[in-house]
């Protein structure tokens, strides 16, 4: 996204918010989704609409695990690791998408095409091991299974 | 042949195991012969491990068939499926399967039976009685109604639901707020993205009953980010209730005003905790608030405030419509009512079961779940979440309920229940529970904070077996520091998987706790 464009849309969703302060979540939700994460020039723009300290803005954005401030890959795999999802093997099936993507969960992997990120709970507990993929649930997911939903996605 | 009615739940379990595919394969195949069939999206009636779930309206009622994959369509109508003919992912009626018909259900009555988003539906299915009763009732009498139900919270403190309600309805203020809690955090537990992508109504009208009920015409509703298609099928359950006239300044021609607010979480467990909900709702970080003053006292931007989880409110049109005595006449003791349970983990058969409270813990995992998945021996179950007890497979005969439990230094929490084969290693699942807290702590105290760093760096040290007698003492002190010291139940609950999983199974603390015991 260009510049310009993004600071203009910045102000527009705030503005939608009527420049609320007590809207701050949301508007860094609707900034996020759609720069894909939050410049540093997103949240300073964000700051001076709402009347809040850059710290303030800042204090907010990195309380809340899903904010980010760098791009995500095109695909985003979420990995439950919570207990549910450990009782169904979660662990392996974190080591081999860690190992097939040659990354650590929490990091993109080259050319930016897929990030790996771990979530404790998807709601999705009784068909573990669960597995979102840009936004879609997936259960029991096998290593095999989960090779070919990232490569379709990624397709 | 007349056009027959096919259900594939549009729920999201359903879906992470195929229910799309399916329902665009079901459709297809009956275009390609020629039938007309009339495909309705339900919500899940909670039976997971059948999902997809597909059921056929017949004569007789309605018919299971399930786990269906896309593959198997063709041979479902070759057996013609659509006149309940026989196959072998064929479950007969759904209302006899026994896992449903043994169960309870009052607040879940309605989920998975019809298009959640059908008002028409609702309505004929019971839905809005307890509403109308209300708005033709004083606030005093609903508190009360409320309370006469036995109702407790179904967030996990299982605070009476009446006597908050009464607390907000006699506090003095122009503005006051209706907050329900949809952060669904547990591991385990997922009871309330079932009941909102399978009955949405139920809780709107939950909450708009509240509102009439302290005086409050605003509510928000808190859902969490990772709930996708909870917040879809809530959006728009929500403007159908507008458009309807059931939501608004002059409810069903009432002069009720009541207006319902989404809010999406972003990702934090401790935006569950009431306190930090309503500053995550403020647009600030989610950091606990010391408590005086209460949220029924001062909540939302300081005004009364009704904090309920989403079954609670949930459960509130039944009770209204019905009868707070006749809620109260399922229960035993102090625990009245019935509580959604949800099977997860190493589960065979995996899922949601509305149970009066009093079951055991047996019956659930044994009698329902039908044991493992994977075929290996139950070890220990965690009740309640992150933050539950570790149980024995020994102990299962404890009854689920909230004194029994706690007698048995456990809790019910929100009602999960998560399974485990004798492949756990106990020292791991405590050294999980204290990294949870330590990624999750909201940092506003130190024996939270700290302690639960502490904590996983000793657990580390005793799995290395280096000190572990030493190590384990630090262990015992840190835990107990926690309990007393914490703010809030995170850090303060948190020991609570700790001691439980070294008090059942020393034996996976490293030998020389084995010595000493
Ligand atoms: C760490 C922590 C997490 C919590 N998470 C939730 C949650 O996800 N959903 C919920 O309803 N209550 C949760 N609670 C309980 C709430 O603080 C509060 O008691 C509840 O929302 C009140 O509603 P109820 O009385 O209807 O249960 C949590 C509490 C703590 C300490
Ligand atoms: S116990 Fe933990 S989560 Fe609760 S207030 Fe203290 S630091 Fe925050």
């Amino acid at each position: 996204m260009q510049e310009p464009d993004e600071k203009k849309a910045v102000l527009n969703i705030c503005q939608d918010h009527d420049n609320r302060p007590e809207d701050l979540v949301e508007i860094l939700h609707s900034v996020q989704d759609l720069a894909g994460f939050l410049s540093d020039e997103a949240l300073r723009e964000i700051a001076s609409c709402i009347n809040l300290t850059r710290a303030e803005v800042h204090g907010v954005v990195s309380f809340y695990h899903d904010f980010r401030r760098a791009p995500s890959g095109k695909t985003v795999v979420k990995i439950c690791l919570a207990e549910a999802c450990q009782a169904v093997g979660c662990d392996a099936l974190k080591e081999h998408a860690t190992q097939a993507l040659s990354i650590d969960m929490g990091q993109t992997s080259s050319g930016d095409e897929v990030s790996l990120e771990p979530v404790y709970c998807l709601g999705n507990c009784a068909l573990g091991p669960a597995v979102m993929i840009n936004g879609n649930l997936h259960g029991r997911v096998t290593p095999e299974k989960l090779d070919a939903l990232v490569s379709e996605a990624d397709s | 042949m007349s056009t027959v009615t096919v259900f594939v739940p549009k729920d999201a379990a359903a879906i992470s195991v195929g229910a799309d595919d399916v329902a665009a394969a079901l459709s297809q195949e009956a275009q390609n012969r020629g039938i007309d069939i009339n495909l309705i999206r339900n919500g899940s009636r909670g039976l997971l491990w059948l999902e997809p779930l597909v059921e056929v309206e017949t004569p007789s009622g309605r018919v299971a068939f399930g786990p269906v994959a896309r593959g198997d369509i063709v041979s479902l109508f070759d057996a013609d499926f659509l006149s309940a003919g026989d196959h072998v992912l064929g479950h007969g009626l759904t209302e006899d399967i026994p896992y449903l018909a043994n169960q309870e259900r009052l607040t879940f009555v309605r989920c998975g039976v019809a298009d959640p988003l059908d008002l028409g539906a609702y309505e004929t299915q019971g839905g809005l009685v307890g509403l109308k009763k209300a708005l033709e009732l004083e606030s005093t009498a609903i508190t009360e109604e409320v309370t006469l139900s036995g109702l407790r919270g179904r967030g996990g403190a299982g605070f009476p639901a009446g006597i908050k309600w009464e607390t907000v309805r006699k506090e003095v203020a122009e503005q006051k707020y209706i907050c329900c809690n949809a952060d669904e955090g547990d591991s385990g537990t997922f009871a309330d993205r079932m009941l909102i992508e399978g009955d949405p109504f139920v809780l709107l009208e939950g909450m708009v009953i509240a509102g009439r009920a302290v005086g409050a015409d605003t509510g928000y509703i808190y859902i969490r980010s990772e709930y996708p298609y909870a917040i879809r099928t809530l959006t728009d359950a929500v403007s159908r209730f507008e458009q309807a006239g059931l939501l608004g300044e002059n409810i069903l021609g009432s002069g009720q005003a009541f207006a319902i607010h989404i809010r999406v979480g972003a990702g934090a467990y401790i935006c569950g905790e009431e306190s930090s909900m309503l500053e995550s709702l403020e647009g600030k970080r989610g950091q606990v608030r010391a408590k005086p003053p209460i949220p029924a006292i001062s909540g939302l931007f300081g005004k009364p405030t009704v904090v309920n989880n989403v079954l609670t409110l949930a459960t509130v049109p039944y009770v209204l419509a019905n009868g707070g005595k006749t809620y109260s006449e399922y229960g035993q003791g102090k625990s009245l009512g019935t509580q959604p349970f949800q099977l997860a983990g190493d589960i065979a058969r995996g899922g949601l079961v509305e149970k009066v409270f009093g079951v055991t813990l047996r019956e659930l995992i044994e009698g329902f779940g039908g044991g493992t998945r994977s075929g290996r021996p139950v070890r220990t179950a965690q009740v309640g979440g992150p933050l539950g007890a570790y149980i024995p497979e020994s102990a299962f005969d404890v009854h689920m309920d909230y004194e029994s439990l706690s007698g048995s230094d456990a809790m019910l929490g929100h009602g999960g229940v998560v399974v485990f084969n004798d492949s756990v290693d106990m020292a791991r699942q405590a050294r999980f529970a204290m990294e949870f807290c330590e990624i999750e702590s909201c940092g506003k105290c130190t024996p939270c904070r700290i302690g639960s760093v502490r904590g996983k760096e000793t657990l580390d040290k005793i799995i290395a077996g280096a000190d572990v007698e030493k190590n384990l003492a630090v262990l015992d002190d840190l835990c107990v520091l926690m309990t007393d010291g914490s703010l809030c139940a995170m850090g303060g609950l948190t020991p609570m998987p700790v001691t439980s999983a070294l008090k059942h199974f020393p034996e996976d603390f490293g030998s020389a706790r084995q010595a000493v015991e």
